[in-house]
C-alpha cells in the first residue's frame, strides 16, 4: 500500500504547530497503525530527520498509552485502540489525517504526544481504596453477586486512554470518570469511600478544565473499551447521593478543619 | 463555599440545574399547549380570552409565572456558563472530525437550538405577553363583562407570513432541543436503566413531535381560516 499522512507536527507546548505532509510506500495491510508509523519513523532517521513522536507502550490494547486522532475519530476508523488498528482498514492511496488528542487538559508535548497526567490526578484525588489489599484472600470471602461483579469490571476495563475526552464536544472527561467511580462503588472494599470519592473526583476533574457532560453519547461510541454512558448515570447517581444524602463527603480532617 | 454552593457549581450540579429547570419547563411547556389550542375552536375567541383573563387574574398561576420566567432565565443562564465553560477546554479545534455518526445532531446543537427559541421568546413576548400587560388590547364584552380581547390580537398577528414562518421554525427548534433534553435529563438525575430507558427515549421524541407540530399548528391554521 502506500499512503500520504498528513501528521501534525509541534516541537513542544509553546509551537503554535503544523501539519506536515508525508509519502509512505511499502505498508503491509497486517501492519498495525502503530507499526506503520515506525517504518515512517525509520526513514525519517535515515534522512537525518527528527521522527514523529507518538505515545505507545504494550502494543495489545490493554494499557491505554496510544492515543491518536485518525481521519476525524479517535483511534481511527475501527472501535478499537490505535496499537490495535490495522492497516487493512485503509486503502492503498488513502490520505491519513493525524491529529494529537485535543483538549485544553491534555496539552501537547510534542507532535502526537499530550500529556495526560490529569487523569493521574483525579485518580490520585479519589480512585482507590484507603486500605492495604494484602495478598490474595479465598475466593468467596467477600460475597459479591455475578451482576454486581460484572457490572464493576465492565467499568474497569477502562484504560483511561482518554478517547472520551477526544471524541466530547465538550472534552468532558465523564466517561472516564464514571468509569473508575462505578468499577470501585459497586463493589464492598470502595462502599465505605463511596461519597468522598465521587466528590473529591468530581472537583478534580472540574479543577482540570475539563468541559461538562452533555449526553451525547459520543463517548460510548469511541471508547475502545466499549465502555457505557450508564456509568455516567451512575456517576451523577452517585454524586448527588454523596452530596445530598451521605454524612460526610469530605474526609473526617478536612470537615474538622471546617474546609 | 457552602456545600450546596460547591455542588450545584461544579459541572454535574450545573447539570442538575439545566435538567430542574428543563423538567418545569416541560410542564409549562403542556400547560401553554393546552391554553393555546383553545385558539382554533371556532368561536370568535371568547372561550380563550375568558382563559387568558383567568390566567392572568389567578394569584396562583401568577406566582408560577413569576417562578417560570425565573427558571427560564436560569435555564438560559446556566446554559451560558456550561457552553463557555465547554469551549474552553478544546481551545484548539480538530482540523478533521468525523464525529457526525457517534450522537445526534440535536445532542451537539443545543445551545444553537436554545439560541433559536431565546430569540422566539422574546418575539413571542414582545408580540404578546407585553401587549397583555402593557395595553394595546382591545376590549370585547361577553354576558356584559370586559374581557380584553387577546384573540383578535393573536389572529391579526398571525395574518403576517414572517411571523406564521418565525414561529414555525421556532417550533421546529424546540422539537429538536426537546428531542434531546427530554431524555438527557433523566441520564443527569442517574436514572438510566435498561428496564425503562427505551421508554423514556420513545416518549421523549413522541413528546417532541407532539409539542411541535401541537403549536406550529395554531398560526398555520389561524393564517388560512382568516
Amino acid at each position: 500500500m502506500k499512503l500520504t499522512l498528513k501528521i501534525w507536527r509541534q516541537k513542544d507546548a509553546n509551537d503554535k504547530g503544523r501539519f506536515v505532509t508525508y509519502q509512505v510506500d511499502d505498508v503491509s495491510p497486517d501492519m498495525s497503525f502503530l507499526e506503520m508509523l515506525d517504518v515512517l519513523n525509520e526513514s525519517l532517521i535515515h534522512k537525518g530527520e527528527d521522527p514523529v513522536a507518538f505515545d505507545h507502550d504494550c502494543r495489545e490494547g490493554i494499557c491505554g498509552m496510544c492515543s491518536l486522532f485518525i481521519n476525524g475519530k479517535p483511534h481511527g476508523p475501527e472501535q478499537t485502540t490505535t496499537c490495535q488498528l490495522h492497516m487493512r482498514s485503509f486503502k492503498d492511496g488513502d490520505t491519513i489525517v493525524i491529529e494529537p488528542w485535543r483538549a485544553k487538559p491534555f496539552p501537547v508535548v510534542k507532535d502526537l504526544v499530550v500529556d495526560r497526567s490529569a487523569f493521574d490526578r483525579i485518580i490520585q484525588a479519589g480512585g482507590y481504596i484507603s486500605v492495604n489489599t494484602g495478598s490474595a484472600q479465598d475466593a468467596n470471602n467477600i460475597p459479591i453477586p455475578k451482576d454486581k461483579a460484572s457490572e464493576a469490571f465492565d467499568a474497569a476495563t477502562c484504560i483511561g486512554c482518554g478517547a472520551c475526552v477526544a471524541a466530547c464536544k465538550n472534552a468532558s472527561a465523564m466517561l472516564f470518570v464514571a468509569a473508575k467511580v462505578s468499577h470501585l462503588a459497586l463493589l464492598p472494599q470502595g462502599d465505605p469511600e463511596r461519597a468522598i470519592r465521587v466528590s473529591k473526583m468530581v472537583a478534580q476533574m472540574d479543577a482540570e478544565g475539563f468541559g461538562a457532560c452533555t449526553n451525547t453519547g459520543a463517548c460510548e461510541a469511541e471508547c475502545p473499551k466499549g465502555i457505557s454512558v450508564k456509568n455516567i448515570a451512575r456517576l451523577n447517581r452517585e454524586f448527588l447521593r454523596a452530596k445530598f444524602i451521605e454524612e460526610v463527603d469530605k474526609p473526617l480532617e478536612e470537615l474538622a478543619e471546617g474546609k | 463555599m457552602s456545600w450546596i454552593a460547591e455542588t450545584l457549581t461544579s459541572s454535574v450540579g450545573r447539570k442538575v440545574i439545566m435538567a430542574l429547570t428543563g423538567f418545569f419547563l416541560i410542564l409549562f411547556i403542556i400547560v401553554h399547549l393546552s391554553g393555546n389550542l383553545q385558539l382554533l375552536l371556532n368561536d370568535g375567541g371568547e372561550q380563550f380570552n375568558k382563559y387568558a383573563h383567568f390566567m392572568g387574574h389567578n394569584p396562583l398561576i401568577q406566582t408560577v409565572s413569576i417562578l417560570n420566567f425565573t427558571f427560564i432565565l436560569l435555564h438560559v443562564i446556566t446554559s451560558i456558563i456550561l457552553t463557555r465553560r465547554n469551549s474552553e477546554a478544546r481551545p484548539v479545534k480538530y482540523h478533521v472530525s468525523r464525529m457526525q455518526n457517534s450522537s445526534t445532531w440535536a445532542s451537539r446543537n443545543m445551545g444553537f437550538l436554545g439560541s433559536i427559541i431565546f430569540i422566539f421568546l422574546v418575539v413571542h413576548l414582545a408580540n404578546f405577553w407585553f401587549k397583555m400587560k402593557f395595553g394595546g388590547v382591545p376590549m370585547v364584552e361577553y354576558d356584559g363583562v370586559q374581557y380584553k380581547d387577546l384573540f383578535t390580537v393573536v389572529k391579526e398577528a398571525f395574518q403576517q407570513e414572517w411571523i406564521v414562518i418565525v414561529y414555525v421554525v421556532a417550533m421546529v427548534a424546540l422539537g429538536y432541543h426537546l428531542s434531546h433534553g427530554f431524555m438527557s435529563a433523566f441520564r443527569t438525575f442517574g436514572l438510566h436503566h435498561r428496564k425503562y430507558n427505551g421508554f423514556i427515549k420513545g416518549l421523549g421524541i413522541a413528546f417532541s413531535i407532539a409539542v411541535a407540530i401541537g403549536y406550529a399548528i395554531i398560526p398555520v391554521i389561524i393564517y388560512f381560516r382568516y
